[in-house]
């Protein structure tokens, strides 16, 4: 966030009333969104309703306190982010305060109140390498320069979308601040690596474009049964307990996108001590380098101001967006949305607006809608594609998936990975429920998968549904009579299912070989399963017991390949399927 | 100090009065009646000239010519490690007939949410001796981990012997003497209750290093929402600036939440579910979250919140959100407790979220985790097939299904049920837990390593003895 002494004071007013993080002042002239800072601490506020000579301002900090009387100054400005190099590798708060450089200026682990740091760093210097030269032409979001943010990313200096652009007049390489002009056009603009954005409005694009690759996980039943697309929306809901966490946790180490923000939005503090932990120790399994030089963290958890909970899935969005601009791919996991909606909720009553369901405002979906909507795969206007995959993980109330953030979320994204708290329970993890879950992107990618991974894929993964089904409705008979009363053919199918969920559906996020599972292996885990069912299937027709079926020693280690290194998958597979193979047909 | 003469109207627990200066939110509010009682209140909603004014010890005896002093400040805890051994009310007045606290620091008693780049991630495994925790659902140091519980269940007897028995095994082997405090908060707790407390404390000589925040249900329902921002300051404080590992119980957070929705219902509050105020999330968490560890300091803060859930319904929203805000939560089930089971801890839905760091080779033993995976699958299977013998009959199941019967029943038998007053420690538990799986053929145990069933698994496995446990002596 820009400082307070960037922008002059354009009016000030006094506080009328404080209740909680809502305040109201008079004589205060504010546009809508304008930024403010509240009360003699200076605690930083946005304007939320004006009406009259009342101005209604959400304030991001703790108001104890502060009472009426004590001034309210207007920046002028609506809450924007600062952009720039050197905010890979870091760790915001909501309104994207650096939580490192606050811990250092409070002298203090606890979060004092009034003190306020830029978003990136306006002292380091970069090294900035330009792509243009004096005499080009260079458009708005033209890229005119790069500079090494990290071992990872090659940070891209654009001219600001709101530039008109021009001629270069002069360009230098060399090491700047953020805030020395590295390039400067015919007309008089100068760009800097630093520009400021209002995170409630998406950065332009030229076009979102129908998203055709997939953003791989590394876990076999969302790449292998519902996959999400590079550009996509997927939401998670589930109730406490079920591995939300754990999964948007395993999705922002080992999706296969460049640059991961990771935002925790009212959520716990030791989880969030957790990713600040491990991700700089984690190698990104892309390149080898720590996590961290792809990762941008916002915490706000749920002990931090209501209002900042707010407005932390616009700032990282934002982040994210700029980052698509330079042409990478971004995925976002906002992690939860509820605590989000629930920060409307709250400022909502505070304003005593009119409640919709549940005391949720009226505009509840419109805001979420439009958030989700800045996520796509787009053609940028600089000529490069980027995209925005968002994940986001709902929290609703009792689980009950009726409620209203649940099913306003489920209006919008295309995938719907569900979690099951009767899964968790069992400690099936990943606790997705595979009747309930669902992916609009399946057919859309199922041609990529056919061309990277195996032509084979999509009728693999169909049988492994049709299976699944099967035994659903198998489950329903066998509680009310019991297993053996089914039929031989019947029995072996429940046998197929439950490697199926076993051996290849769970997967153990505290194993290292099993963390990340590539889609190879998981095609070829499936594909021994496959070949258990067709064996297994033809000694039964050939008249052998069921029970001596279900007995091969070969049987059990179904449920083992999941541990097998990576590199030994190939050979490991084509041995089992032998074992089985032999195993069986010995039978008859 | 200015004083008002001006209240305007009472309402329940709030009182509104005209002003002509500026007060702040927060604000701590003095009323003197006609009778010469001075209550206690802070300041809800300031605006030009009208407060909104919550009073903790209620606003009976107040009219309109009582007259209102603001202080100036915002609620603070006089914080001081004599605190340790001391008996206090819901409002931090002390109530054992002791000597005046006399203040080290005041502290606000809000208190600031921990940068979460300061936080130090907790995997210190806490031994509580109660299997059904440290087997299945580890508690570590610098975590909140609630009891699920319903009326009429044991839960404070489970609180106590975990208060009674937590040590850190690493710690203990190593000699090093980690100073442990225990802070009380009780919120709206019969007197019956408190006196089981406080008794237990005095015969084993907790007291000593207890801090004790007594609010009953007879006292005003107000001053339980201060009740365990009082305890958690002085936690906050014995842990970060004294050095104590300091485990914070609070009961009953029900309690807490129905003052909660008292004072919302004064305020005409819009409601959230329920009836319950919609920032009750935020509320809850303000509490909850002040528990953990900080880099670079000494303590730490362990939460044990108890909390007894209406209808024993845990979609409701006390227990929904606090399981939301938690790490986790141990849940009692009434079934079990009519079965006898001490404690009647029902595993499967409870959960440590922070067990997977907390344990395994190193800090509790290398087949933790996956005797842990294989235990919960085993008893969540022969649970559903307990459904269906009641259809069907035993006769009518597979051999392998009547052993994960007989897995579940023992497991209940002679995991959980250990009494409340057996000391087990981590190998014993795992111990009994390698004996109860043995039950079952190899063949099922796909959870665990190969190499850890080769060198764990019991053959003819039949539990019996309890070498390894103690016994405490029996009440007298």
């Amino acid at each position: 966030m820009s400082q307070a002494t960037d922008v002059a004071a354009e009016d000030r007013g006094q506080i009328e009333s404080v209740s909680g993080p809502v305040v109201t002042a008079v004589d205060l002239d504010a546009r809508m969104n304008d930024v403010v800072y509240v009360g003699d601490e200076g605690l930083m506020g946005e304007v939320i309703e004006i009406e009259g000579n009342v101005t209604t301002v959400q304030v991001y900090e703790e108001t104890s306190g502060v009472g009426p009387g004590e001034p309210v100054v207007n920046t002028g400005e609506p809450l924007t982010v600062d952009l720039g190099p050197g905010m890979l590798d870091s760790i915001y708060d909501g309104v994207q305060r650096p939580l490192d450089v606050l811990e250092e200026k409070m002298g203090s682990p606890f979060l004092d109140r009034g003190v306020d740091a830029p978003g990136i760093d306006m002292e380091q210097t970069w090294e900035f390498e330009p792509t243009v030269e004096e005499g080009d032409t260079v458009e708005p979001s033209d890229i005119v320069g790069e500079v090494p943010e990290t071992q990872t990313i090659d940070h891209k200096v654009m001219v600001p979308p709101d530039y008109e652009g021009g001629e270069v007049a002069a360009v230098e390489a060399g090491e700047f601040t953020v805030e020395e002009t590295v390039v400067e056009l015919a007309n008089g603009e100068e760009i800097q690596m630093h520009q400021e954005w209002p995170v409630r409005e998406a950065r332009p694009v030229e076009e979102k474009q129908t998203p055709t690759e997939p953003l791989i996980s590394g876990q076999r039943i969302l790449d292998g049964l519902f996959p999400l697309a590079k550009g996509g929306t997927a939401a998670i809901p589930g109730p406490f307990g079920s591995g939300k966490t754990v999964t948007q946790q395993s999705l922002a180490k080992f999706a296969d996108a460049d640059i991961v923000v990771y935002i925790g939005c009212g959520e716990r503090g030791n989880e969030m001590t957790e990713v600040i932990e491990d991700f700089p120790e984690l190698p990104d399994p892309q390149t080898g380098n720590p996590l961290m030089e792809r990762t941008t963290l916002i915490a706000n958890t749920s002990n931090m101001p209501v209002a900042a909970r707010e407005s932390c899935v616009y700032t990282g969005i934002t982040i994210g967006e700029f980052y698509r601009d330079m042409g990478y791919d971004v995925a976002l996991m906002a992690d939860s949305t509820s605590r989000w909606a629930e920060a409307m909720r709250e400022i909502s009553s505070r304003l005593e607006e009119m409640p919709g369901e549940e005391g949720y405002p009226a505009y509840l979906a419109a805001r979420l809608s439009q958030f989700y909507e800045r996520a796509g795969y787009f053609e940028n206007i600089n000529g490069s594609e980027g995209s925005i995959s968002v994940i986001g993980a709902v929290s609703p109330p009792g689980g009950d998936f009726s409620e209203p953030v649940t099913q306003n979320t489920l209006r919008i994204v295309k995938t719907f990975w569900a979690l099951d708290a009767d899964l968790a329970e069992r400690r099936h993890f990943p606790a997705i429920n595979w009747d309930d879950s669902y992916s609009l992107y399946r057919d859309q990618l199922d041609e990529w998968f056919e061309e990277n991974v195996s032509a084979e894929w999509p009728d693999r993964r169909q049988w492994a549904v049709d299976i699944l089904d099967e035994e659903g409705e198998l489950q329903e008979i066998v509680q009310l009579v019991g297993e053996d009363a089914l039929p031989d053919d019947q029995r072996l199918t429940l046998e197929v299912a439950r490697y199926i969920r076993e051996g290849w559906l769970q997967q153990n996020a505290f194993i290292e070989v099993d963390q990340y599972c590539p889609p190879e292996k998981t095609f070829k885990m499936l594909g021994a399963i496959k070949t258990f069912d067709d064996e297994a299937f033809e000694a039964l027709e050939a008249g052998v017991p069921i029970d001596e079926i279900t007995a091969i020693d070969a049987a059990p280690k179904l449920n083992r390949i999941a541990t097998t290194p990576d590199d030994e998958v190939d050979e490991h597979v084509e041995e089992l399927k032998e074992e089985i193979e032999t195993q069986l047909r010995e039978l008859y | 100090m200015k004083e008002y003469k001006t209240i305007t109207e009472i309402s329940g627990p709030l009182v509104f009065a005209e002003v002509d200066e500026s007060i702040g939110y927060d604000e701590m509010v003095e009323i003197e009646t006609a009778d010469g009682d001075t209550l206690r209140g802070q300041v809800l909603e300031s605006a030009d000239d009208l407060v909104a004014i919550q009073v903790f010890e209620g606003t009976s005896g107040i009219d309109r010519n009582a007259s209102v002093r603001f202080t100036g400040e915002t609620l603070k805890m006089p914080v001081t490690e004599d605190l340790l051994g001391r008996v206090l009310d819901g409002s931090g007045n002390p109530i054992d007939g002791g000597p005046d606290i006399v203040p080290d620091e005041r502290h606000d008693i809000v208190g600031e949410a921990i940068n979460p780049v300061s936080r130090e991630y907790p995997e210190e495994f806490i031994q509580t001796g109660v299997s059904a925790i440290d087997g299945m659902n580890t508690l570590v140091r610098g975590q909140k981990l609630p009891i699920f519980s319903a009326s009429g269940l044991p839960h404070s007897e489970l609180a106590l012997q975990i208060a009674r028995q937590a040590t850190v095994p690493e710690e203990d082997e190593a000699g090093e003497e980690s100073e442990f405090a225990v802070v009380f908060g009780a919120m709206g707790i019969t007197q019956e209750e408190a006196n089981e407390f406080m008794d237990d404390f005095e015969r084993t000589g907790a007291l000593e290093r207890s801090v004790v925040f007594m609010n009953l249900a007879d006292d005003p329902a107000v001053e339980r929402t201060v009740t365990p921002r009082m305890a958690l300051t002085t936690a906050e404080y014995l842990a970060f600036e004294k050095g104590y590992h300091v485990l914070t119980i609070l009961t009953d957070m029900t309690n807490y939440c129905e003052a909660l929705r008292q004072i919302g219902a004064a305020r005409e509050e819009v409601p959230g579910r329920r009836g319950y105020p919609g920032y009750m999330y935020t509320d809850l968490a303000q509490l909850y979250e002040r528990a953990g560890r900080i880099d670079g300091r000494e303590g730490s803060v362990t939460q044990i919140p108890i909390l007894t859930m209406p209808g024993e319904d845990d979609t409701h929203p006390i227990p929904d959100l606090t399981g939301y805000i938690t790490e986790g939560q141990i849940v009692m089930d009434r079934d079990l407790d009519s079965k006898g089971m001490e404690p009647p801890v029902n595993v499967l839905p409870s959960l440590s979220r922070l067990m997977d760091d907390g344990i395994g080779e190193g800090l509790t033993r290398e087949d933790h985790g996956d005797l842990k995976d294989q235990l919960f699958a085993a008893y969540a299977q022969g649970e559903d097939l307990r459904d269906l013998v009641n259809i069907v009959g035993r006769e009518a199941l597979s051999e392998t299904d009547n052993k994960y019967l007989d897995f579940a029943d023992r497991f209940e038998s002679e995991f959980v049920d250990q009494g409340f007053r057996t000391n087990r420690d981590i190998d014993r538990t795992l111990d009994i837990g390698w004996e109860l799986i043995s039950l079952l053929p190899k063949t099922e145990l796909n959870r665990i390593g190969e190499d850890l069933i080769e060198e764990y698994y019991v053959e003819d496995a039949d539990v019996d003895d309890d070498a390894g446990s103690e016994e405490a002596p029996a009440d007298d």
